[in-house]
């Protein structure tokens, strides 16, 4: 956790013992945002719609996690889901490029439109799909191959023989992720030889290196040390310029942060949206309230 | 403990709970060892497990020493014969220079001219091994990709089974189906009469083939265990970035559990080096040194049946040669054995 924030819980805890009951009580109930809501927090109004999903429900067997889901991602910005454990926010987000088909028994109803196109259409080619909406997961996930060879995987699978070409978005992939200057030169070195941050930020590259529009995140910095999790947030914050991003995160100073908007899912039903900032100072569900003031999740 | 003062009988059973924790985990009596009957019979279990475990160890060394007492050098003391003279008990190695034995190109101890090149018996196990090997490890690792990747649930809980049974047929069944299967109804009008070459009665080809079949299991099922074990996360990643099945399939779950695959590889090979009744029915007694899979060979395993199960004498030289074959053989799939431990022990550390 970075230093210079605030942590909930501080604002719920008593300064000093000998503080008056009705002061507590007074500052717990204060519907203080217990984040810093940076400038950059907000959306210009004029974006394009390039993700939406229309009354999306989602069912792994019989027990349904998702309930009729509306929700716009405008490009070209980052879209934050937030909610407690097992809200359904990882769930939604691997809808948007159907992460869920390759587990037994999933189905749903209603609509994923990308760019107005319906990614569950019979016509859709998934492993296209998926090239254009890339994924990073919490866990990092190198192959066990170089550094070179993870990047150009994407590239490869998609039919890239030309090494020039695959050596060119090797380099642009890592610089963009801000990882070239660290790994220039051990392209050829194991890539389970990096360290968690760097793994992690070879995983967006490789994502990168696949050119794709969007790209999804599943609490990406979870796993990493501060340091590390502030170079993710800033390449992140970076990447908002080229690409549309949904990020799922548990750290609501995370999602301060780094978004421009803000989805709040609650037991499968998503409670609000807005733009980050009014949604952080200004909330209009009461659980939505509760949930960023740390009164629970 | 918060009490509700207006439900009486819910005060009584928190009473009654309370006393009975109290009874349970008050301290009771001394920590002295009771020198009972409980102990002596938590030894006895002790033993009797210790001896099980100790049998397979037992064996082990007690094969190694009767193989090295009859082919390297013998320790019985010398025998004094009906006539008076020194018969000194000598060991297999000690009569064949090994130099002979590793270099002859013969193989003749049932001959009157008596030749002790290994050679020929090698040349036909790993011929036979070799034809096994081209034909299970392909056809295993397939089915391990398939069962691992591909199939649903339901077709998993049908094919594993079938796999299963295939490994349970008798290796007795598995040559008398290649004697009376393999060489009359494949071999012969495929090879013989379509591409000419002359297909024996008894030949490697055909006990190759069976000895393949037979190996599919084993490949199958330690390789599917490698290949489940591949991190679930690895296969998503590989997935999103637009990886077809065969991709994430063939580019990085099959290199990712590579060392796993070659160490089932190398333990179903051992396998088809000890592999003996098959091979003794479908292959013949020949042994020569020869590159045609079609004409009869003899192995390793299959010379030791033919003299185990002949009229030879004991203490004899042929008597004595078996077991400088079956030390041979059992020196080839230790170190396939040992081979194929150190390759899955670097395998485990990649992912732990």
């Amino acid at each position: 956790m970075n230093t210079t924030l605030n942590d909930p819980m501080d604002e719920l805890a008593p300064t000093t013992s000998s503080e008056p009951a009705t002061e507590k009580t007074e500052r717990f109930v204060k519907p203080v945002a217990p984040v810093e809501i940076p400038e950059t927090a907000s959306l210009s109004v004029d974006a394009a719609t390039k993700v939406c999903t229309r009354n999306l429900d989602f069912y792994y067997g019989n027990n349904q996690v998702l309930f009729d889901v509306s929700l716009d991602i405008p490009e070209k910005s980052v879209t934050a889901l937030i909610g407690p454990s097992g809200c359904g926010k990882s769930t939604f987000l691997r809808t948007l490029n159907r992460m869920n088909d390759i587990i037994e028994g999933t189905r749903h109803t209603g609509e994923v439109l990308l760019e107005g196109t319906d990614i569950y259409a019979s016509e859709i080619d998934v492993v296209l799909l998926r090239k254009r909406v890339g994924m990073v997961f919490q866990k990092s996930t190198p192959f066990p191959k170089s550094i070179f060879e993870n990047i150009a995987y994407g590239p490869k699978v998609a039919g890239l023989r030309n090494k020039a070409r695959l050596a060119e978005i090797v380099e642009a992939s890592l610089k963009r992720a801000a990882l070239w200057d660290e790994v220039k030169d051990r392209l050829q070195d194991s890539a389970m030889a990096l360290s968690g941050g760097q793994q992690q930020r070879l995983c967006i590259a490789r994502t990168l290196a696949t050119n794709p529009d969007v790209i999804l995140m599943d609490e990406p910095a979870s796993a990493l040390d501060p340091a590390s999790t502030a170079r993710v947030e800033d390449l992140i914050f970076e990447l908002r310029k080229n690409y549309t991003i949904v990020i799922v995160t548990h750290n609501m100073q995370q999602a301060a942060r780094v978004s421009q908007q803000t989805a709040f899912f609650f037991q499968g039903i998503l409670v609000e949206t807005g733009v980050t900032k009014e949604l952080f100072t200004n909330p209009v569900e009461k659980q939505t309230e509760d949930y960023i003031t740390g009164r629970f999740g | 403990m918060k009490l509700s003062s207006d439900n009486p009988f819910k005060k009584e059973t928190e009473l009654a709970t309370d006393t009975q924790i109290e009874a349970v985990i008050a301290p009771t009596g001394s920590l002295q060892r009771s020198a009972s009957l409980v102990r002596v019979k938590e030894g006895f279990i002790r033993t009797i497990l210790l001896a099980c475990a100790g049998v397979s160890i037992l064996t082990t060394i007690g094969i190694i020493f009767v193989l090295f007492s009859n082919a390297v050098y013998d320790v019985a003391p010398d025998r004094i014969g009906a006539d008076g003279k020194v018969k000194p008990n000598e060991a297999f190695f000690q009569i064949v220079s090994p130099v002979e034995f590793l270099t002859e190109t013969r193989w003749t101890p049932q001959y009157a001219e008596k030749h002790f090149g290994i050679l020929p018996l090698v040349c036909g196990t790993l011929m036979i091994s070799g034809i096994a090997a081209m034909i299970g490890i392909p056809v295993g690792l397939c089915s391990a990709v398939y069962l691992s990747e591909y199939a649903t649930p339901r077709a998993r809980s049908i094919i594993k089974p079938v796999l299963e049974v295939l490994a349970g047929i008798p290796t007795v069944v598995y040559g008398y189906f290649a004697l009376v299967f393999v060489t009359p109804y494949l071999l012969k009008p495929l090879i013989q009469d379509v591409l000419g070459f002359d297909v024996g009665v008894f030949n490697a080809a055909s006990a190759g083939i069976v000895v393949g079949i037979m190996i599919i299991p084993m490949i199958s099922s330690l390789s599917e265990d490698v290949l489940r074990s591949v991190p679930r996360s690895l296969r998503e990643a590989a997935y999103a970035l637009g990886s077809t099945r065969f991709d994430v399939s063939t580019k990085v779950v099959v290199p990712a559990a590579l060392s796993g695959i070659i160490a089932s590889f190398l333990l179903a090979i051992a396998r088809a080096i000890g592999e003996t009744m098959a091979v003794t029915i479908a292959a013949g007694q020949t042994a020569v040194v020869t590159g045609n899979p079609f004409e009869s060979v003899a192995t390793m395993t299959s010379y030791i049946v033919n003299v185990s199960l002949g009229d030879t004498e004991l203490g004899s030289i042929e008597e004595k040669s078996i077991y400088a074959v079956g030390l041979t053989l059992f020196m080839m799939t230790l170190a396939m054995n040992i081979i194929s431990q150190f390759v899955l022990r670097r395998f485990r550390e990649v992912y732990n």
